[in-house]
């Protein structure tokens, strides 16, 4: 399988501010890939190295198998992109800046009137008002319908729906979903993690410039425990128990998180004391966001 | 404005965002009230030199006050004393500065705040809905009472009458209140801030109009239009001549007037909304706006055109009424060396009327590099404001983005010069019924211009591309020493390389000097080059550097 995005210890600097420290990723061509941090972790940046409007300092980087510096404009051509922050000219309309855009990005005959119109209807977006009457989303839904309309083989969304409502949100994962049938290689930068869980095959996870993990979901979730939520009969004990952590008991409810290769045990020990109602979870990308994050917990975010 | 006593009431919090206010516009508000005293002072205090006798005065009352582009652009002179001519030249711009001044503040703490989205957030606090009304009007009222006591010191200082210099201070502060409440109005009508400032910008405009018209058609005939006008109230004001205060009752009343009208509309109206709904435009792209493939050309023009429209507008007005001045300007100057002597220095000294027609198209030259550096950085505001990321991230190089700008720069600039050309010379020939050849002569005079202007707009690139965080200053600032050099340079008795930095230094004295290949062409030619490796040179930066 070849890779759309190939980064390798990647490096940049601000002033004295160290962006990118060794940043890795790797994403396949042909599939959603969410690029998941804390707000400052790298992700803007790691992009607009790859936009080729920022020069890396170290490291490899390549884009569609090109150098994103020098061959910024032709590989353009074959990418679309949606800014994090999209601030638009105020005084054209959202349709114009739609066409303008198709255009400048080198589609032979601009864009196709026809996707461009379901979009436009899919989004409910009015591409007569002027930019600056648009909401954060109305804007944002601009950006992404000229990302979607284009016939880009590289999608990459900075934080694409940080303002659309769910509705519009659900629209967003229905498009990304059928740009993956149309196999279109899509990055996804993202804190809403809900969203990531939902749409992407692969995930890298990155903080203080630097890769703190990548796999598939069901590679991250192997490194993490369950969560058991237990209303029983009788009062268990599970102090003591090897891979039981956080436990809490309040007379008959517990709720304790539980290592893969304990859980067999833990539930023997439930069952023996009458489980009345009983809820076990993967843990969500919110928990193994906090195992990387979270201050108070410094054991957990140790890499496996 | 104790927060108490007007918790509750639409008026609650108008104390916090007024001290909100002043600290947003702690520099902007100094410097405006600073600018415009200053220019008073200096101006009355520089009249006083170039006509220090009451003959000098009278001379100059006799021929200036006459003329009937000079009272276009300035308006009526009611007597012959310092103070009367210093009205006279200064009252009415004056006026329009203090306007201006008035007209961006209220809309800055009106409408470009609702359209920004921050009145939401502080009126969802305990703000009533007349608060930023309210905050808006009193930082203007502040600010004119500020300038009008600053005014009244100052020329009094200068040795003018106290009774003079308080009626010509109120003539000027009037106004601007005038206009604030206008602005006030106007930003409740239109639903964005641009749209709003163009109202009350247009007001403006028309009252200029109105006063210029009625004042240039003399005692008879269209003279009431002067009464139609603010600005036609200042100066009917008289100070230093007749002092007459009951004319004050006008732009009074027209600010109690507007404001009240502002206040019953913000009271029906909903937040965000205007009496005038923003137009909706295309849903698609024109085949203009999407012109060339990979070119955002025809973004920059859609972008720039409507400030060029703008100078074009300023500029054929400017420069048609100063051409129009050029007839009988040896006799308006007769009373004053000192002021022949500085348009034969600005200008070359093949005749008075040559040398003052060639100091108007320098100054048309330095205008134009002021609008090509303004052109320029638009590329900075582009990358600045976000714009330009989404859009280099499309095929788009950034040699061709950046080309596209300094394009609509360019054409501009010529255009402007074109345009001051062409109205100098029908403001000047339909006087002297030789506009044929007056317009030929005179748009060759500015169109020698366009090399220097470009060289200046060329600083503003290399700035741009090699050190964008001090670009605006930086241009600027060439910008401010080019034109301290072409204005003040031989008065400082600077040495002569000094001189030579400015571009416009190397362009010929045109009308009036003789046109050769040598003392024409050559300098024209090494202008052009260097605008071009200026350029080239930013460019490259542009091409090397991180965008935003």
């Amino acid at each position: 399988m070849t890779n759309a995005i190939e980064v390798r210890g990647l490096r940049k600097s601000f002033g004295r501010t160290q962006a990118l420290d060794g940043l890795d990723l790797d994403v396949r061509t042909g599939e959603v890939h969410a690029f998941l941090g804390p707000n400052g972790a790298g992700k803007t940046t790691t992009i607009r190295i790859l936009l080729g409007l920022l020069r890396k300092d170290g490291g490899e980087a390549s884009l569609l198998g090109g150098d994103p510096w020098r061959d910024a404009t032709t590989l353009h051509a074959r990418l679309a992109y949606v800014p994090g922050d999209v601030t638009l000219w105020p005084g054209l309309t959202g349709g114009e800046i739609i066409d303008l855009l198709g255009t400048l990005r080198g589609s032979r005959s601009g864009i196709d009137p026809k996707r461009r119109q379901a979009l436009i209807e899919r989004f409910a977006l009015d591409p007569a008002k002027k930019a600056r009457a648009y909401s954060k989303g109305n804007r944002q839904k601009v950006a992404l319908i000229a990302a979607l309309a284009s016939d880009a083989e590289l999608l990459i969304l900075d934080e694409p729906t940080a303002g659309l409502d769910p509705l519009m949100e659900a629209v967003f994962r229905e498009c990304v979903d059928d740009e993956r049938q149309r196999g279109r290689t899509v990055l996804l930068s993202s804190h809403i993690l809900a969203e990531a869980e939902a749409l992407a095959d692969r995930v890298t996870i990155i903080r203080d410039g630097r890769t703190a993990e990548t796999g598939t979901l069901a590679e991250m979730r192997h490194l993490t425990r369950t969560t058991v939520d237990a209303d029983l009969a009788r009062p268990a004990v599970l102090d003591g128990l090897p891979g039981v952590h956080a436990l809490e008991v309040n007379g008959t409810h517990l709720r304790c998180e539980v290592d893969h290769a304990a859980l067999n045990d833990v539930l023997r020990r439930l069952t023996a004391a009458g489980v009345v109602a009983l809820t076990c979870r993967p843990p969500t990308l919110e928990e193994l966001f906090l195992r990387h994050y979270s201050a108070e917990r410094p054991e957990l975010g140790a890499r496996p | 404005m104790s927060s108490s006593a007007l918790a509750g009431t639409p008026l609650a919090g108008t104390g916090a965002l007024t001290r909100l206010a002043f600290r947003r516009d702690r520099i902007m508000l100094p410097v405006w009230v600073y600018v415009i005293t200053a220019a008073i002072a200096s101006n009355s205090y520089s009249l006083n030199k170039l006509y220090p006798t009451a003959a000098d005065r009278a001379a100059l009352a006799a021929s200036g006050g006459q003329n009937p582009a000079l009272v276009f652009l300035y308006g009526r002179m009611w007597g012959d004393s310092l103070g009367a001519v210093s009205a006279w030249r200064y009252g009415v711009w004056a006026s329009i500065f203090a306007a201006l001044m008035s007209i961006f503040l209220v809309i800055r703490h009106t409408r470009a705040d609702e359209e920004a989205g921050r009145l939401e957030l502080v009126g969802s606090a305990a703000v009533g809905r007349l608060a930023a009304l309210t905050a808006g009007l009193l930082v203007a009222v502040v600010a004119n009472v500020v300038l009008t006591l600053l005014l009244v010191i100052v020329l009094i200082a200068l040795g003018l009458p106290a009774a003079g210099s308080v009626a010509f201070a109120l003539a000027i502060t009037t106004c601007g209140l005038a206009f604030a409440a206008v602005a006030l109005l106007a930003a409740q009508l239109a639903v964005s801030a641009r749209a709003a400032r163009g109202i009350a910008l247009g007001a403006l405009g028309a009252a200029y109009l109105l006063r210029a018209v009625g004042d240039a058609s003399g005692a008879g005939g269209l003279s009431w239009l002067t009464w139609l006008s603010p600005l036609g109230w200042t100066e009917q004001i008289r100070p230093y001549t007749a002092d007459r205060w009951w004319v004050l009752a006008l732009p009074l009343a027209l600010t109690a007037a507007a404001t009240a009208a502002a206040y019953v509309l913000a009271v029906v109206r909903d937040h965000g909304a205007g009496l005038l709904p923003d137009r909706p435009g295309r849903p698609a792209a024109s085949a203009w706006l999407r012109a060339v493939r990979h070119w955002p050309i025809g973004l920059a023009w859609r972008l720039q055109r409507g400030t060029l429209y703008g100078w074009a507008v300023g500029f054929a007005f400017t420069f048609a009424a100063s051409g129009a001045a050029a007839k009988g300007i040896g006799s308006l100057l007769g009373g004053s060396e000192q002021l022949r002597h500085a348009f034969t220095r600005l200008g070359g000294q093949a005749g008075i009327t040559n040398a003052y027609l060639a100091a108007i198209m320098s100054l048309a030259g330095l205008a134009a590099a002021a609008y090509a550096t303004s052109a320029v950085l638009r590329l900075r505001t582009e990358e600045t404001d976000g714009q330009a990321e989404p859009l280099l991230a499309t095929a788009t190089s950034r040699i061709s983005w950046g080309l596209s700008h300094i394009a609509v720069a360019v054409v501009g600039t010529a255009a402007l010069l074109a345009v001051a050309g062409v109205a100098a010379g029908l403001g000047y020939g339909l006087r002297t019924g030789t506009a044929g050849s007056e317009v030929a002569r005179l748009l060759g005079a500015a169109m020698v211009q366009l090399p220097a202007s470009l060289a200046v707009a060329g600083a503003a690139v290399v700035l741009f591309g090699l050190a964008p965080r001090a670009s605006v200053a930086g241009a600027w600032t060439v910008v401010g020493v080019v034109v301290l050099i072409a204005l003040f340079g031989q008065v400082l008795q600077l040495s002569q390389w000094v001189l030579d930095i400015s571009p416009f230094a190397h362009v010929p004295k045109l009308p009036g000097a003789a046109v050769t290949a040598a003392s024409t062409g050559a300098p024209l030619l090494w202008l052009g080059l260097a605008a071009v490796a200026l350029a080239a040179a930013g460019l490259a930066g542009l091409r090397r550097r991180d965008i935003g």
